[in-house]
């Protein structure tokens, strides 16, 4: 008959005292880290993200450094005449025969005499304030709006939709001109408009990711364990609608960039000595044929930021939703 | 399909109809003075009011008002700053506007659509790179970038397009504007549509068709291009608001006498003109409105399961 082994107690040893290994690699990677690490493989993306960066940077500090302000109108003292710096190319600004050949006009200056690279990046300023508040505050009407019409649903929704139908179809025009009889021309007229307009895709697409998921099992558990409609609307339905709000907000503040633009262009948005991308390029406008320069930076600011935002934001929608044949 | 129908109509008339009533109550009970002040005493203020029947209670304003529009003119009829009835420039206006817009919907159609063939049929290779690049530039970068640089080179540097608007020249002079303001319709649509043809291409029916030996034009008009037809409509629909705004850039670029600078002269000029403004609102919606009514019937016509399965549609 074989033996069988019975172990004793010098078979085991305590490892208490050693290094133990953990294992750091898990087998499935957060959904934020996935989207992040699609965002900077897409090269179009990573463009935009480059882009829209210069030029914020250059909007933040290029008026901080600059020796001269927005508004200044420079001049210098010739034989007791006050001579102005008027409608200086930048070619001739550099040139010998200037008077002001100490300065240095980067863009040139415009037909008041003040400097445009100064003018260009504090337009550039207060064309992304703009855009950034106005759709930072639709965002936050369009989501709660759009949440609570797709987690009430039925008469709620129906009448909530009802009434985005009717503001939906006032084209945009109208909706400024009437704002423009209330108020004066001016950023308010601008951000006013923005606000009325942009929420409505907003809050579209937060009331389709709302019926989305408030089938889910988590919100059913939630609403068993006693949970409230405000807590489940912003406290679980909310975070799980972020990536497509994210979304929409990169597509809504070029079109906001625009709407400045276009507003200031034909005469009913930032004015003078205020300056924005839109009246700048309204400035360069007037005089293109005889001073073609002058339309030159603004229209490539303006031109470089719609396309940066809109790489960022085709990015961020191929990051969030990655076809299979992407992966 | 006919009760489909019907129901849209409706719609767009209830529509129309509240809309109609919010901007005239708003212009109505608007703080201020319709009036230039600084040129008129308060007694002719007071008799224009009178003459006006601005004294009246706001629902029968809009009465007479709505009976006005009905018969045809707009508003008092008059401009409040110089008197001059509104109907006749309206008219002009919404012509020189309605033939470029068309102009430009057409330009934007055809040669979308021709681009997007073009890159889906060459998939992958250089054309379609070229196209892709194209419509990229085309959607993010401003139309009226491209309509000032156009405008600069073709009539200023090379002055083959005359640089203003001419309205006895109709055709020959609204080639340049037209064509700015359909670029942004041309990278929408090519993009649309190079995306839906490739992704019909793919589809199983489309293989069995090839199978039975349908190639060439004959199986890209028959069974592409019908199916992918119905996307590329829906973002025609978004194109026709953009191009009123598109309207009012190109409009002031080239010097056009359009709706658009109607409207940015009543808003912007030397006070609001509160008649016009009326008047625009409406005409503005009712064209807004119309659009996404046909567009609505135009799918319906397309694609026949969407009127069966709209619920409240």
């Amino acid at each position: 008959m074989e033996k069988i082994y019975t172990p004793s107690q010098d078979d085991f040893e305590f490892i208490e005292g050693r290094n133990i290994e953990v294992d750091t690699n898990f087998a499935s990677q957060g959904y934020w880290r996935g989207v992040f690490v699609h965002f900077t493989k897409n090269k179009f993306a990573m463009t935009g993200v480059i882009l829209v960066t210069v030029i914020m940077l250059f909007a933040i500090f290029a008026p901080v450094f600059s020796s001269y302000t927005y508004q200044e109108i420079i001049s210098a003292n010739v034989d007791g005449k006050e001579i102005v710096a008027k409608s200086l190319s930048p070619q001739f600004a550099g040139s010998a025969e200037n008077l002001f050949a100490d300065k240095t006009f980067i863009f040139g200056t415009d037909d008041v005499g003040r400097d445009l690279w100064t003018r260009t990046w504090q337009g550039a300023r207060v064309s992304l304030i703009i855009a950034f508040v106005a759709i930072f505050i639709d965002m936050l009407i369009g989501t709660s709006y759009g949440l609570i019409s797709g987690y009430f649903g039925g008469r709620v929704d129906d009448i909530l939709q009802r009434f985005i139908e009717i503001a939906g179809s006032i084209p945009t025009l109208v909706i400024i001109s009437i704002l423009a009889i209330f108020m004066d021309k001016g950023i308010g007229l601008v951000i006013a408009s923005l606000l009325i307009t942009e929420w409505i895709g907003m809050s579209k697409i937060a009331r389709a990711e709302c019926l989305k998921l408030k089938e889910r099992e988590y919100v059913l558990a939630s609403r068993t364990l006693g949970a409230g409609s405000f807590h489940i609307i912003f406290k679980q339905i909310l975070p799980n609608t972020i990536g497509p709000i994210i979304t929409q907000v990169m597509f809504s503040i070029p079109v906001a960039i625009f709407t400045e633009a276009f507003l200031s262009f034909v005469g009913v948005g930032i004015v003078l000595p205020q300056c924005s991308i839109g009246s700048l390029i309204e400035a360069g406008f007037g005089n293109i044929t005889i001073l073609p320069y002058q339309i030159l930076p603004p229209i490539s600011v303006l031109a470089i930021l719609m396309l940066g935002f809109n790489l960022i934001g085709d990015g961020f929608r191929e990051a969030l939703a990655p076809k299979l044949e992407d992966m | 399909m006919t009760k489909y129908i019907t129901k849209r109509i409706l719609m767009a008339l209830l529509t129309l109809f509240i809309i109609t009533f919010v901007l005239f109550v708003l212009i109505r009970i608007m703080p201020g003075n319709p009036f230039p002040v600084e040129r008129m005493s308060a007694e002719m203020i007071l008799q224009k009011r009178l003459e006006l029947g601005l004294d009246k209670p706001i629902l029968v304003q809009f009465k007479d008002y709505l009976s006005m529009l009905m018969s045809g003119s707009f508003g008092n009829g008059t401009s409040l700053y110089n008197g001059a009835p509104i109907k006749p420039i309206l008219l002009k206006c919404l012509e020189n506007s309605f033939r470029i817009g068309v102009l430009s919907i057409f330009f934007g159609t055809i040669v979308g659509l021709l681009i997007g063939i073009v890159a889906a049929i060459n998939r992958g290779k250089f054309l379609d790179g070229l196209c892709t690049i194209v419509s990229i530039l085309g959607v993010c970068i401003p139309s009226y970038v491209f309509m000032i640089f156009l405008q600069y080179f073709f009539s200023y540097k090379i002055p083959f397009f005359p640089y203003f608007f001419d309205s006895s020249r109709f055709l020959f002079s609204s080639i340049m504007p037209a064509l700015s303001l359909s670029l942004l319709a041309i990278s929408i649509i090519a993009r649309f549509t190079r995306n839906e043809m490739i992704e019909v291409m793919n589809s199983d029916y489309v293989k069995l068709a090839e199978a039975k030996g349908v190639y060439g034009w004959e199986l890209i008009r028959k069974h592409i291009l019908r199916n992918a037809l119905i996307p590329i409509v829906t973002v025609i629909a978004p194109l026709v608001v953009d191009l009123l705004t598109g309207a009012m850039v190109i409009e002031k670029i080239y010097g056009i006498n359009g709706v658009g600078k109607l409207m940015v002269d009543a808003i912007a000029g030397q006070g609001v003109d509160y008649n016009y403004v009326l008047a625009l609102g409406i005409v503005f919606s009712a064209l807004y409105i119309g659009a996404m009514l046909v567009l609505d019937i135009l799918y319906g016509i397309i694609d026949p399961r969407i009127s069966l399965t709209a619920k409240d549609g």
